[in-house]
């Protein structure tokens, strides 16, 4: 009764919020999907954070800058949605620390040049793009709300990254050369975030019953690719994949096999950075314990004079 | 590990007349900070003139189970409404 109540809803578009009831195996996935979804953006600020002192101009690194704080507010919304499912923040960061919960696997690649910083900007951002406009619909409404603000903020995102490409790619050869080795190397782990493909997704079944995702993994993944390579094109820059063409048919284009053994490689922590991205996060969490400690003790004090 | 900082709900005016509007919300130990990280996290793009904060367990909600009930008085009172009446034909501006 109540769970057809609540499909109900679900069918009819409204949104489920905190308050309603709703089917336990709803609530799990979506602390899973949207704690990962925070812990990316916050596991997102180090690679580019790694450029912020080294950023080649002043205005490239204030920038930069904004952006890394843009991604931690991405991650702060995230967190009060996830919250409002009855799970606390101090919970969620130690799963992250514990690896029960995930983030996204790009993050485990390192930043090299400058040109990673463009890369990353406008292909992963890119990406993130792609799924989190999709996402805008979903049917829990703090999460949804949650990715309206942050798709007014991402745009710029983007467009630095893509600028910082275009700059590169017409600049001088060693420039150029370090644009296209960026591309290289991001461009199948970008096109892998959108994970599995659909006939090896084993939770994709409930989740579009649910309208917690309104698109699949191989949907979401066509439409990125399918505007990126006209960018690429406009930049002179070449997508490393071969097999790479337009479909007339399918008014797509088709692309080559992704290796989903590097995929699950790095998924289960054997990326080049994980170990040194999550040692950061704790480092800087339990760093940051005296502070916390402080600023409750102030409040303390402040609450019992005003008594 | 400390414990659970407080949470606070925040409530943004966009520009000098208008309604403030929820907007999401902020862990603070005090109130100066919960409107500091305010400011930090909901207006980084000239989104706000004005800003309230308060605690998230100072507020009181009707239950989404019970709203049928809770909002009933409102339902059959039509009268309250302008569309209810006949107007005279070819009356104007009422």
């Amino acid at each position: 009764m109540k769970e057809e109540h609540f499909q109900k809803q679900i069918d009819t578009e409204q949104k489920i919020e905190p308050k309603d009831w709703m089917p336990e195996q709803y609530r799990k996935h979506l602390i899973r999907q949207i704690s990962q979804h925070a812990h990316s953006e916050v596991i997102g600020m180090q690679p580019e954070g790694n450029w912020i002192t080294r950023a080649p101009s002043l205005r490239a690194k204030m920038i930069l800058l904004a952006k890394v704080q843009d991604e931690a507010g991405h991650g702060l919304y995230l967190y009060s949605a996830c919250e409002t499912l009855g799970i606390s923040r101090e919970k969620l960061v130690q799963q992250l620390h514990d690896e029960k919960a995930k983030y996204s696997s790009i993050f485990n690649y390192p930043t090299l040049t400058w040109a990673d910083m463009g890369a990353i900007g406008w292909l992963v951002d890119g990406a993130a793009i792609i799924n989190q406009v999709s996402l805008q619909r979903t049917s829990y409404g703090p999460y949804s709300r949650a990715m309206i603000k942050i798709c007014k903020e991402e745009s710029f995102h983007q467009r630095q990254g893509y600028e910082i490409m275009a700059e590169m790619a017409k600049g001088t050869p060693e420039q150029k050369t370090m644009a296209q080795d960026a591309l290289n190397r991001f461009w199948w782990p970008s096109i892998m975030m959108f994970g599995p493909q659909d006939s090896e997704s084993p939770r994709t079944g409930n989740a579009m019953k649910w309208k917690i995702k309104r698109q699949t993994n191989d949907e979401l993944r066509q439409s990125f690719i399918d505007k990126t390579v006209g960018q690429a094109e406009i930049i002179g820059l070449k997508i490393p994949d071969p097999d790479l063409k337009w479909n007339e048919e399918r008014k797509h284009y088709d692309f080559g096999e992704m290796d989903w053994e590097e995929f699950w490689n790095v998924v289960n922590g054997n990326g080049p950075c994980n170990k040194q991205r999550l040692a950061h996060h704790k480092k800087a969490h339990d760093e940051g314990e005296w502070v916390r400690n402080a600023a409750q003790e102030y409040a303390k004090k402040q609450e019992s004079a005003t008594n | 590990m400390a414990k659970n900082a407080t949470v606070w709900e925040v409530f943004i005016q966009s520009k000098n007349g208008l309604a403030h509007k929820h907007a999401g919300n902020v862990h603070a130990a005090d109130k100066i900070m919960a409107l500091e990280n305010a400011r930090e996290l909901y207006t980084r793009r000239n989104e706000g003139s004005c800003i309230w904060v308060v605690k998230s367990s100072e507020i009181v909600s009707s239950e989404t189970e019970d709203s049928e009930a809770f909002f009933d008085p409102s339902n059959d009172k039509m009268y309250r409404h302008p569309t209810f009446y006949t107007m005279p034909e070819g009356s104007k501006h009422i």
